[in-house]
């Protein structure tokens, strides 16, 4: 699956590295890194990092776009 | 054609099929757009996203083919014309031409070509084994396959935000690495002097072997064609064996000489509403620009043409070409976002609001550079024009309000955790041209800098 940070938006507030921390990791205080293409196994745990975002700065592809 | 008959069978061409091509497509058919879009792009990948191959892509974290992007809208029945060039647009005819021959032709067309890598400019040693710029995905996967190789020392061509990242990256790897800038600092050319000495002390603290004020005056190879040192401009032969040359980039506009646009070095020149304008500063009608590529004129900086290359840039300049490309002129919006940048090093979040470049002072206004945890603000003629943080984005967006409202510099926080015995100082932003890598972002117009940008700009198509 497809999924990518809008790091603008990023603050670092680490919510998503607790929720899926095999795919967010932080770097010092709040640098983001993260896997843009996990494995559709992982769907659950990115949607939740997604919800859980306080400036909603995943974004990830719906499965029903074309 | 126009209105609705429009909206419903018109032509769309979009040219460049990076992150501003994408959205802009998206935008299309989100505002309802049922005619034919048809989106080129010179490699044969799908959209992906560029910053992550700097980062994790080269630490090993993530495969560089995992940066595709995610398509966050309908795209039905979107052509996508991939590992095909542009190279000619033809005004007249209403038609892009490819480089297998063929032609596409439009009712409008988004210009959305971006920027490429700018190579080592000595071409012998350019191909050397081992010599590399990072832009795209095969980029990527070859440096990193080289990284993963284990090379005895690296060097670093150009200290702007790509080649301090990529240093970044060899010291995690725990790979020794050589960073040679021509100009004062690190980063020094997109964020001033203040700032590059503060970078210039994480590096070092991070054991990267920093070279300021040096120039490389030649790559050397061995008999098998593999890059083996470098002769620094002090004298020095430095060994290495892999060399990334960091040296900003090359707007992608030499395919619309001829078309009569006002393209060049610099970018497209558009309006605030994304339309571009040809030679003679008209403004056209169906020829749109986005992304890296566009320099628009900004309301915040006098209305003065800013090519921005920021991710941001390209998302919003994209959906607000698209909705324009649909709209009858009363229902048209300007491109007017604050210009924001990120950039992860050395396991610090670097982030700028505004434009520094264009400031002449600074001031520390929160926190402190000795922790590596601070907020800083640029002023321009009285007026906070832009701000940096390190490791303190959620100040960010307070600054951007200050910077939509010009206050007054150096800004009144009020109650907050504003750093003590805070001196205003020159921003100390090297000179035009002594820095082996650019700001990010080039503030153009009726200034001198014009004249010299023509200068560059026949010798680049007229070599």
């Amino acid at each position: 699956m497809r999924v990518v940070v809008d790091l603008t938006l990023c603050q670092g507030y680490a919510q998503c590295c607790f929720l899926a921390p095999n795919l967010f990791t932080l770097l010092g205080e709040e640098a983001l890194l993260y896997d843009p293409g996990p494995d559709d196994s992982e769907r659950v745990a990115v949607l939740r990092s997604a919800a859980a975002c306080p400036v909603q700065a995943i974004l990830v592809e719906d499965s029903s776009a074309s | 054609m126009s209105g609705d008959s429009f909206k419903e069978c018109g032509r769309i061409v979009i040219v460049g099929a990076g992150l501003a091509g994408l959205r802009g497509a998206e935008t299309l058919r989100a505002k309802g757009f049922t005619g034919s879009v048809t989106v080129v792009g010179e490699e044969e990948y799908e959209p992906y996203d560029r910053p992550p191959l700097s980062k994790q892509v080269l630490t090993g974290h993530a495969p560089a083919n995992h940066t595709l992007l995610p398509r966050l809208g309908p795209l039905d029945g979107v052509d996508w014309r991939l590992g095909v060039k542009a190279v000619g647009l033809d005004r007249s005819a209403n038609q892009v031409h490819l480089d297998d021959g063929s032609a596409l032709s439009f009712d409008r067309v988004l210009i959305a070509t971006g920027l490429r890598a700018r190579p080592w400019p000595k071409k012998e040693e350019a191909a050397l084994d081992g010599v590399f710029v990072v832009h795209g995905i095969d980029d990527a996967t070859a440096v990193r396959r080289r990284l993963e190789a284990g090379p005895g020392r690296v060097l670093v061509i150009g200290g702007g935000f790509i080649g301090s990242e990529f240093a970044s990256v060899c010291r995690m790897l725990d790979i020794d690495v050589t960073l040679v800038e021509r100009g004062p600092s690190p980063l020094s050319g997109a964020l001033g002097g203040v700032i590059g000495d503060i970078a210039a002390g994480i590096q070092r603290a991070h054991g990267v072997d920093l070279r300021t004020g040096t120039r490389v005056e030649a790559l050397e190879g061995d008999e098998d064609g593999r890059v083996r040192a470098a002769r620094l401009s002090d004298g020095e032969m430095l060994q290495a064996d892999l060399v990334l040359a960091a040296l900003g980039g090359i707007r992608n506009t030499e395919w619309l000489r001829g078309s009569g646009l006002a393209a060049g070095p610099l970018g497209v020149a558009c309006d605030a509403g994304c339309r571009a304008a040809d030679e003679n500063a008209i403004v056209t009608d169906d020829v749109f620009v986005a992304g890296d590529v566009a320099r628009f004129p900004h309301v915040l900086y006098g209305r003065e043409l800013v090519a921005l290359e920021h991710w941001r840039n390209a998302v919003v300049g994209a959906q607000i070409a698209a909705h324009n490309m649909l709209s009858e002129p009363v229902h048209r919006r300007p491109h007017v976002s604050v210009p924001m940048f990120w950039s992860i090093q050395f396991g610090v979040n670097i982030k700028s609001v505004g434009i520094p470049s264009i400031a002449d002072e600074i001031v520390i206004t929160q926190g402190s550079p000795n922790d590596r945890r601070f907020v800083a603000a640029y002023g321009s003629q009285g007026r906070t024009v832009a701000a940096v943080t390190f490791d303190g984005a959620h100040w960010l967006e307070h600054y951007e309000s200050l910077i939509m409202s010009s206050a007054p510099f150096p800004p009144d926080l009020g109650d907050a955790d504003q750093a003590t015995g805070a001196d205003r100082k020159p921003a100390a932003f090297p000179p035009p041209g002594t820095v082996s890598h650019g700001p990010t972002v080039v503030v153009t117009g009726h200034s001198p800098t014009e004249v010299r940008a023509h200068r560059i700009f026949t010798e680049e198509m007229n070599p």
